[in-house]
């Protein structure tokens, strides 16, 4: 699991020009979502700095479901770094709370889903054998709905190239088919282009480092 | 010139004109002055914000003017929104007040362990509960590791505190469960009925438990079933000593489900080949099954009915004590009934119903007999319990909340020996009333009562109950509780003495400290409880027993120091007294020993994906009764000391499609000698150990599970 977290966060995204809409909060959301670009904001203090940013925009605006998503994704990001097991669970509630508004103001979402799954994967990690058995399920169900709303998100299968890799073969993982859902993944990020720059477009770094690692 | 050097001038100042920037800077703590790193804080209503630092800092640059709402937020305070005049540079000092927020709120603990997966601070997980090598899946076998419980593993129940067995009630969502094990054999305890999977929160309160719980002098083992599945799932196990196979369905829309499961044990065979101490007359057999339906009724409500059937029979022979050179036999049939309804419903502005139905009912057909010397006896047993049970909460402000409801119970009790009939009927009723008084979120008491009417006693008791917790800081906690218990004598007693009994009495006072600081569990308890009005049978039956019990108790678990290894170890210190049944005065009861510890074990080996878990038990011997002593002298021998190891190890794989684990468990794995106590023949000449039936008991079986992968759980059971 640790080994897991630390790859999570090491990854780098690419930058994707400006487009601008309203003025002021494209401009705002652009600076923060390029910020989450680099590898460098992977870190928890600048995490909670770029979440606490897109919760103040998040209030200010309250119609928008991105500054939610991405306050979550930051969270999300932050707990997997986290030692103590107490701050992993009180950021996955954070997490929650954001995922849950932009739920509510984007339904039926494969980005907030893919979200969800990986608040359960925190879960998870503070208390692999006591809640395994709960939230192992939901984190694969999630992904699933994501899987069913959008084929073509290629993080569907980060995701689940990701869980196949780190799951012991034991216990339903599968090396060889891991590194194929991630070939997937990558094919599906090349064909993939965001709806516009601050749209989500996290994760081929991830993909093509687990690949890599996942080839020695 | 002088126009173009205006121009220029008006460019100059047209930047500062349209965003006239001012610096908001400041520093933010605690109420105890403490800075408060992480803290962010925004003018409302647009961008302009910061995070505070390390020091409680912050800084940043707003274009906003004139009066405005300054936000400062972070998770697990008050939301603080504050007025300020934005004209020119601000320097601030703010405070954040502690949010009462549940999980860092105080809760009652004295007296208690509970198990939850919802709640983080508790000291165990349900999982742990059963996470005992040699525990073979039996709740209470699992929880006597626990400070508090006895190693009384020649008799069925679970003794806490200097209490009997029967001093413990077991709850099943608020209903009382009235036969919780299996009919038991002389020394040898049925092991309890109940599949631990069926819980998701267990409660195990060895004293001063709240008034929603009445009828148990000691203590009360609180459970709490599961809600919903997951997902549906089919499970098949085979073992040394039966077959089980269930289902798990969850309905389409997420909202219900139901699931069957069937067993079937026989320790037949498996005693053909490692010979019981006493010979057996009746293979034992279990035949087990049970089913459950759940049903959301809104967002908010659940329905949930849990109902259990089981038939065993067992019987054993050994050379009898009483007539030399005969052989005694002990036969039991039985059947067993239970069935538990509940709903509960949120009804608004704070109000929650909860409320449940049960009907159980119990045959036992015993036979006794010394072969060829004495006509067989024969003992019939047949009691039915039908239960009602209603509880309205409502919540006071965040945390505080006020409890209140009734029950009421019909308990029909049969009995036959040989042609002698002894029958009776009681209608209980009870009436209970508690609120949790929030003074700070630090700072909570508990204050209640119950009182209740039994028809066999004709009598009314009302019993006083209060705690008190203070928590230190986040992690630490002091408890206090007090609590007045009542219980109706044994059903033996009241079928023949109804008029001569009352109810039993004991008073609990107990002081805790404890600290739950992530994966480090620390635990010292001090008790002192009060008997009063026990059953005597000596020189005639009566309530009129006294007795004591104080005693400190320790508890320590660690996850975290050495790499997937998880340990705990508990030690209880008891020293009581009483007077009950057929003893001439206050003495250490047979049941009861002064020093008893234990340590539990686990390490997960992820390259061979092979759990290993160790258990030993340890208590000093327990005084017996020796006949041929004066009565100055009653209960003055002891027993040796009790230790025992259990080891077992689980290997996880997939066979096909489906989730295996294939598990070894040995009990007592270095056969050492256990004396419970000794029988004397009623000449005194003779006496005979009473001793485990099956002193060493190995188990070797394997389960399987298509859909939700519940592996982990079947190794936590071992």
């Amino acid at each position: 699991m640790k080994q897991f977290t630390l790859l999570f966060f090491l990854a780098a995204f690419a930058a994707v020009g400006v487009k601008a809409q309203s003025p002021q909060y494209q401009e705002a959301m652009a600076k923060q979502v390029a910020l989450l670009d680099q590898g460098s904001s992977y870190n928890p203090q600048t995490l909670l700095e770029i979440s606490n940013t897109f919760e103040r925009i998040a209030a200010t605006e309250q119609s928008q479901w991105l500054p939610y998503y991405y306050a979550a994704y930051a969270q999300v990001m932050s707990a997997f770094m986290q030692q103590d097991k107490t701050r992993m669970d009180e950021l996955a509630d954070k997490a929650e709370a954001n995922a849950t508004k932009a739920d509510e103001l984007n339904k039926n979402s494969d980005e907030v889903a893919l979200i969800k799954s990986l608040i359960a994967t925190v879960r998870i990690s503070v208390d692999p054998p006591g809640r395994g058995a709960q939230y192992g399920p939901e984190s694969g169900m999630q992904i699933q709905k994501a899987k069913q709303i959008n084929p073509e998100n290629p993080r569907v299968y980060l995701l689940e190239g990701q869980a196949l890799y780190y799951t012991p073969e034991q216990f339903g993982g599968d090396k060889a088919k891991a590194k194929e859902t991630l070939k997937l993944s990558l094919e599906k990020f090349a064909a993939f282009k965001p709806a516009d720059s601050i749209a989500p477009h996290w994760g081929e770094a991830r993909a093509k480092q687990l690949l890599e690692e996942a080839g020695k | 010139m002088s126009k173009i050097y205006y121009s220029l001038l008006f460019c100059l100042f047209i930047p500062g004109m349209l965003s006239a920037q001012h610096k908001i800077a400041g520093k933010i703590t605690d109420a105890r002055k403490r800075p408060l790193p992480g803290v962010n804080i925004y003018i409302k209503g647009t961008y302009d914000g910061a995070t505070a630092g390390a020091d409680g800092s912050f800084s940043f640059t707003t274009t906003a003017q004139g009066n405005q709402v300054l936000v400062a937020s972070l998770m697990g305070f008050q939301t603080l929104e504050q007025p300020v005049t934005v004209g020119g540079p601000l320097h601030l000092t703010l405070m954040l007040k502690t949010a009462v927020n549940e999980l860092k709120a105080v809760t009652i603990s004295a007296g208690s362990f509970e198990a939850s997966s919802d709640k983080q601070h508790t000291v165990l997980k349900p999982l742990d509960i059963v996470t005992t090598a040699g525990a073979t899946a039996d709740i209470v076998q699992a929880l006597k590791t626990l400070p508090g419980t006895q190693q009384a593993n020649d008799r069925e129940g679970l003794f806490v505190r200097g209490g009997t067995g029967y001093e413990t009630q077991i709850f099943i969502d608020g209903l009382l469960v009235r036969n919780p094990f299996f009919t038991s054999l002389p020394d040898m305890p049925g092991r309890g009925r109940f599949s631990p999977f069926l819980f998701k929160g267990t409660t195990f309160s060895s004293g001063g438990y709240s008034a929603q719980y009445g009828q148990g002098l000691s203590s009360a083992l609180v459970l709490e079933s599961e809600d919903l599945p997951a997902r549906s799932s089919y499970s098949l196990g085979a073992s040394l000593i039966g077959i089980s196979g269930g289902l798990d369905e969850l309905s389409k829309d997420k909202k219900g489900s139901y699931g069957i499961e069937a067993d079937y044990t026989n320790l037949g065979p498996y005693f053909d080949v490692a010979k019981p101490k006493q010979e057996p007359s009746i293979s034992p057999e279990i035949i087990g099954t049970s089913a459950n339906f759940r049903r959301k009724t809104s967002s908010t409500g659940i329905i949930k009915f849990y109902g259990y059937g089981n038939w065993s029979k067992m019987g054993f022979r050994k050379s009898s004590i009483e007539y030399p050179g005969y052989q005694e036999q002990f036969d039991v049939r039985n059947q067993n009934i239970y069935t538990n309804l509940t709903y509960k419903e949120s009804l608004g502005k704070g109000w929650r119903v909860n409320t449940g139905f049960s009907f159980s009912a119990n045959r036992d057909k015993i036979a006794i007999d010394t072969l060829q010397k004495t006509p067989q006896t024969s003992i019939r047993s047949n009691s039915n319990l039908g239960q009602l049970r209603l509880m309205f909460s409502k919540s006071l402000g965040v945390l505080s909340v006020l409890r209140f409801g009734g029950e009421y119970q019909y308990a029909t009790e049969r009995s036959r020996f040989n042609s002698f009939a002894a029958n009776y009927d009681d209608n209980y009723a009870a009436g209970f009333a508690e609120t949790d008084v929030y003074f700070t979120p630090r700072f909570v008491g508990r204050f209640g009562g119950r009182t209740e009417y039994s028809s066999i006693l004709d009598k009314v008791n009302i019993a006083p109950r209060a705690s008190l917790a203070y928590k230190l800081d986040d992690y630490s906690q002091f408890s206090l509780a007090y609590g007045d218990y009542y219980q109706k004598p044994e059903p033996q007693y009241l079928r023949f003495k109804r008029d001569e009994l009352g109810y039993m009495k004991a008073t609990h006072y107990i002081g805790s400290f404890q600290r739950v600081a992530g994966d480090y569990t620390f635990r010292v308890e001090a008790f002192y409880k009060k008997y009063k009005d026990l059953v005597k049978t000596v020189p005639d039956t009566s309530t009129t027993g006294t007795g004591y019990a104080k005693g400190i108790e320790l508890f320590w678990r660690d996850r975290k120091t050495v790499k997937n290894l998880d340990y705990w170890v508990s030690y209880s210190y008891l020293d009581t007294k009483r007077n009950y049944l057929y003893y001439p005065f206050e003495v250490q009861p047979d049941f009861a020993a002064k020093h008893t510890a234990s340590l539990v074990m686990k390490k997960y080996f992820p390259k061979i994906t092979t759990n290993i878990g160790l258990t030993y038990s340890f208590a000093t011997g327990r005084p017996y009764y020796n006949p041929n002593l004066p009565e100055s002298k009653f209960m003055s021998e002891k027993t040796i000391d009790f230790n025992t190891l259990g080891l077992s190890a689980s290997y996880l794989t997939t066979v096909g499609k489906a989730f295996t684990v294939f598990v070894v468990s040995v009990t007592n794995v270095f056969d050492i000698k256990q004396v419970y106590g000794y029988r004397y023949s009623s000449d005194r000449l003779r006496r005979e150990e009473i001793v485990p039936n099956a002193p060493r008991f190995v188990f070797v079986g394997m389960f399987m599970n298509f859909g939700i992968d519940r592996r982990q759980d079947v190794i936590n059971n071992l």
